[in-house]
């Protein structure tokens, strides 16, 4: 690892816990202004971590160790993450050893510690959120291996900075069918991932159609904040992912200081677009029935398995 | 346009094809499977289009402008119509669940990757190599009239099956005469028409489409 790469992942780690909560504060605004509501301002997010900052710590009766580890866990896999993809340049700190399979595995890590500490405490609501979300990762884990193997088939490597360069080398390559069905299941797999409608509703309080929110419904304090920061970098890192596995241009190749900040730019402007283009899209569709979710993640399976035949037998 | 953007054509339309059969599978909404029918419909006579630029000969353009007013046009038109009237919406309960159904899709088509890796050797263009794609379509297309119940979903499977011989046809042989292809697609219309008229006795007398009801003969 080298000097300028070092500080090339520093940058990218700072970038996504300053710009996470303000993503997710942009979401809300588009969708409020797409409902005609005023809505909160974008910062908000932000006011909401620094208030929950400054409350005291409260522990269930009966929640053990776990309980206290899992947000530290899911931040630390999260900015683990962060490290190893290359959002704002390609020659990241740790870009030879951060291949895909290590960024799926981090991000099942921290789903499987949030799991854990939804059951710790014993509540009903917890219980229920934790096997739903479970259920849901171990559906959209397969889709989401395949078409990340799609995306290396082509680039011939699963390293994420390789698979990058490639795209930037042969453009072309985007648009033959593994491509775009790859995207379409990452999307998916994404929207499954990160909470979002139609899988699960980010802004739901009632209890039975909630998954992400049952199992920390439990957490207050410096606690939720930590849980609310990690999921909302995780959502950065997926949207960066799904920005810059299709549609790199922008992103740095080198560590040169005007690359960086072209790249910081650019990476910017990428998750606001998407963040905007998500939002829109939740306005228009409901919630799935929690039992339709399978017959959704399944097809995405299908659709990455589609993928990976076609780059053998379509260019 | 350069043979290589058209074989990028080639792949994108018969990927749009392919990945139709799997919508069909997918959506229970009989709408949504109409849709994806006459999107397929649209794909292989763009299939059609490229492959005729690409030999610029006539025959598969006409043919192209035939199929694209047959299969993307009339019969989505005709089934939709059918569908608004029966007031039947959705496919309720096929055989085998969606999840289930979706996998088997997989599975056939990997199988038939694997065995008709041969056709596709036959050529070296990517004309031949997608070869196995159009026969995954009219396994898919014989997988949903087994698997659906409803005369409508019979008739998508079977139009799958028809437009994936369809596509087989180009690829292999850049189509073949056109008066058989008008024939074939005079035969196919008739296919609809007839069971448009046989759903609607069929309505009339059960009161739904569901072929589990025809089960013995009567006079």
């Amino acid at each position: 690892m080298t000097v300028p790469a070092a500080v090339g992942a520093l940058i990218q780690v700072t970038l996504v816990i300053a710009v996470a909560p303000i993503l997710t504060g942009l979401m809300r605004a588009t969708r409020a202004k797409l409902e005609g509501r005023a809505g909160p301002s974008v910062v908000q997010p932000w006011r909401d971590i620094r208030k929950l900052l400054h409350k005291e710590r409260i522990k269930p009766e009966y929640s053990g160790w776990v309980f206290l580890l899992a947000p530290r866990v899911l931040l630390a896999s999260g900015l683990m993450v962060v490290v190893l993809v290359p959002l704002i340049t390609t020659a990241t700190a740790l870009g030879g050893s951060g291949d895909l399979f290590a960024v799926v595995y981090l991000v099942l890590l921290g789903t499987v510690f949030l799991v854990l500490a939804g059951l710790d405490p014993g509540t009903a609501f917890g219980g229920m959120g934790a096997s739903r979300a479970i259920t849901v990762a171990a559906l959209a884990e397969p889709a989401f291996l395949l078409a990340i193997f799609a995306l290396s088939v082509r680039a011939g490597s699963s390293s994420l900075a390789t698979i990058v360069d490639s795209v930037l080398a042969e453009p072309r390559s985007l648009a033959s069918p593994g491509s775009l069905l790859a995207l379409a299941a990452v999307s998916v797999v994404v929207l499954a991932e990160s909470g979002r409608l139609p899988v699960d509703n980010p802004s739901t309080h009632l209890e039975l159609t909630m998954i992400h929110e049952s199992m920390v419904l439990e957490y207050a304090g410096p606690d939720l904040a930590v849980v609310e920061l990690a999921s909302q970098v995780r959502l950065t890192i997926f949207l960066g992912l799904i920005a810059n596995l299709f549609a790199p241009w922008g992103i740095a190749v080198t560590t040169h200081p005007a690359d960086l900040a072209i790249g910081t730019g650019v990476v910017v402007a990428k998750l606001a677009l998407l963040g905007v283009v998500i939002a829109t899209f939740e306005v228009f569709v409901a919630k799935m029935r929690l039992f339709r979710v399978p017959e959704l993640l399944t097809a995405a399976f299908i659709l990455a398995f589609l993928a990976i035949t076609m780059s053998f037998f379509l260019t | 346009m350069t043979d290589s953007a058209l074989s990028q054509l080639l792949g994108l339309a018969i990927g749009t094809a392919l990945v139709c059969a799997y919508v069909v599978l997918w959506r229970s909404r009989l709408i949504s499977i109409v849709r994806a029918i006459a999107v397929q419909g649209a794909a292989v006579a763009v299939v059609a289009l490229t492959l005729g630029l690409h030999e610029h000969s006539v025959e598969p353009v006409a043919a192209a402008v035939g199929v694209f007013a047959l299969k993307a046009v009339i019969i989505p038109m005709l089934l939709a119509r059918w569908i608004r009237q029966s007031e039947e919406l959705r496919e309720v309960d096929p055989l085998i669940n969606i999840p289930a159904s979706l996998l088997a899709g997989g599975l056939l088509t990997l199988f038939v990757y694997a065995t008709a890796r041969q056709v596709a050797n036959l050529g070296s263009d990517s004309a031949s190599r997608a070869v196995p794609a159009a026969i995954a379509i009219v396994m898919l297309g014989l997988l949903v009239m087994t698997i659906r119940r409803k005369a409508v979903t019979q008739v998508a499977g079977f139009l799958l099956l028809e437009n994936g011989i369809a596509l087989v046809a180009f690829l292999t042989t850049s189509g073949l005469p056109l008066l058989i292809e008008l024939g074939g697609a005079l035969d196919l219309l008739l296919v609809v028409l007839v069971l448009h008229v046989l759903a609607g006795r069929m309505v009339s007398a059960f009161g739904a489409t569901d072929l589990n009801q025809l089960q013995e003969l009567r006079d």
